[in-house]
């Protein structure tokens, strides 16, 4: 070995016994910043893929800032905090994991393994509870948006009365829901009427006009409806906001996800002493995948929850 | 051939940069501080500032992450390069974006959105 004449024999030979070398790279050093360049090649793409979701949510708040306004109060800051402080805190304990695995501490790194697999799962179980409340007041995407009480109201003031209001008017809205109310409403003769009963989380019942305002007009003759003088009132478009909310939390939230399973797959591995540190690349990797998601949520925080 | 490079291994094995718990620690507060204070600033009006601010915020929090808990600071330039070269396509794309729509505000119809519009 030491006669060998290859100008690289010293560099191979001093880990050709590593089993953890794939044959292809001279070093664990280059595997390693190989696999990681990798990683943050993808990460790129991670960021592009979410980069249209900044640039619709961009636009539309730029043009209409009133449903903004308007609609950020059904998003409840707390629990919005409450996941914040979740998903920083597990990429702590991620951050954390893979130092241990760096010193070679096996206990340790399945403790923050798993603490930050917990933290995924409360994450996703806050999300389950906004995402029910939404879910049971109709504030859904596009055609499924159909919210059963307006005005002032709150998630949880609308959670007390808890009745589901209908519309009579042949709502396309409320026929895409396809839900029994909706169908016998539509059934019915006076279904050509125009307006909307609903009922408000005070009890009081009120009738609006569904023909829409004179917004076509010349816009002197149109009534102001950027939020300016609305006193309350809904917007129009409110549903576009929900579209907006439903796929960038949705995406993040698939994301949580995969990134969860990723950490199970480690975690596993972990428990069978894959890891030391000579090779501890799937838990840096990981790492990184999680503390996109962390990065992500960073973003989407104060931009849907604490529009002002 | 291990045992000849025992004493080796521990340096030569060694990939990557550890980064101290304290540092650890010290990042996750920072991000905690600055959570608290954006969630704070919500209650101030500020005006358009408030967008601005929460996002000034929300840079600062990120870049953390990115440094300590992803270990940029630490790691190859290649990768910081990559990653810089990622937000500077999302930067174009929000800015042209916005460039085209900032150019449309004066003919809007305030209200009139017929393509959002399911009825």
């Amino acid at each position: 070995m030491d006669a060998q004449v290859h100008p690289h024999a010293d560099a191979h030979g001093a880990h050709a016994h590593s089993p953890h070398l794939q044959h292809h790279f001279d070093s664990l050093e280059q595997q390693f910043d190989s696999g990681k360049l990798g990683m943050w090649l993808f990460l790129a793409t991670e960021v592009l893929l979410f980069a249209g979701l900044f640039c619709a949510y961009s636009v539309y708040r730029a043009n209409h800032p009133e449903i903004f306004i308007y609609a950020h109060q059904f998003l409840d800051k707390f629990w919005g905090a409450v996941n914040t402080g979740i998903l920083i805190a597990s990429s702590l304990t991620m951050a954390w994991a893979v130092r241990c695995s760096q010193i070679g501490k096996q206990t340790g790194l399945v403790i923050c393994l798993c603490l930050t697999l917990l933290g995924g799962v409360g994450f996703l179980c806050v999300k389950y509870v906004e995402y029910k409340a939404k879910w049971e007041h109709g504030l859904l995407w596009a055609s499924q948006y159909n919210p059963s009480h307006h005005g002032e109201g709150h998630d949880e003031a609308a959670a007390g009365d808890g009745h589901e209001d209908h519309s009579e008017a042949p709502d396309p809205s409320a026929a895409h829901a396809a839900t029994p109310p909706a169908e016998a409403a539509a059934a019915d003769p006076a279904a050509v009427t125009p307006t909307v009963i609903m009922t408000t989380s005070a009890g009081v019942v009120v009738e609006r006009s569904k023909i829409l305002p004179a917004a076509m007009g010349p816009m002197e003759l149109a009534p102001d409806t950027t939020g300016h003088d609305l006193h309350g009132k809904e917007p129009q478009n409110v549903q576009t906001f929900f579209s907006i909310y439903f796929m960038m939390t949705g995406l993040h939230g698939v994301h949580v996800i995969i990134g969860m399973l990723a950490i199970a797959w480690v975690l596993i591995r972990s428990l069978k002493g894959h890891f030391s540190p000579a090779y501890f690349t799937p838990v840096d990797l990981v790492g990184l995948y999680w503390h996109l998601v962390d990065l992500i949520w960073i973003y989407l925080f104060p931009l849907l929850y604490l529009i002002h | 051939m291990s045992s000849a490079h025992g004493s080796h291994s521990g340096h030569g094995e060694q990939v990557g940069h550890i980064v101290g718990w304290p540092i650890l620690v010290a990042t996750w507060a920072a991000l905690m501080v600055f959570t608290y204070i954006t969630v704070a600033a919500t209650y101030i009006d500020l005006g358009s500032l408030n967008l601005w601010l929460a996002m000034v915020i929300a840079t600062i929090k990120a870049a953390l992450v990115v440094m300590y808990f992803m270990h940029l600071r630490y790691d190859r330039p290649i990768n910081a390069l990559v990653f810089v070269i990622s937000l500077s396509a999302l930067a174009l794309f929000l800015v042209l974006a916005m460039l085209d729509t900032a150019h449309y505000q004066q003919v809007l119809i305030p209200g009139y959105a017929p393509g959002m519009t399911p009825r």
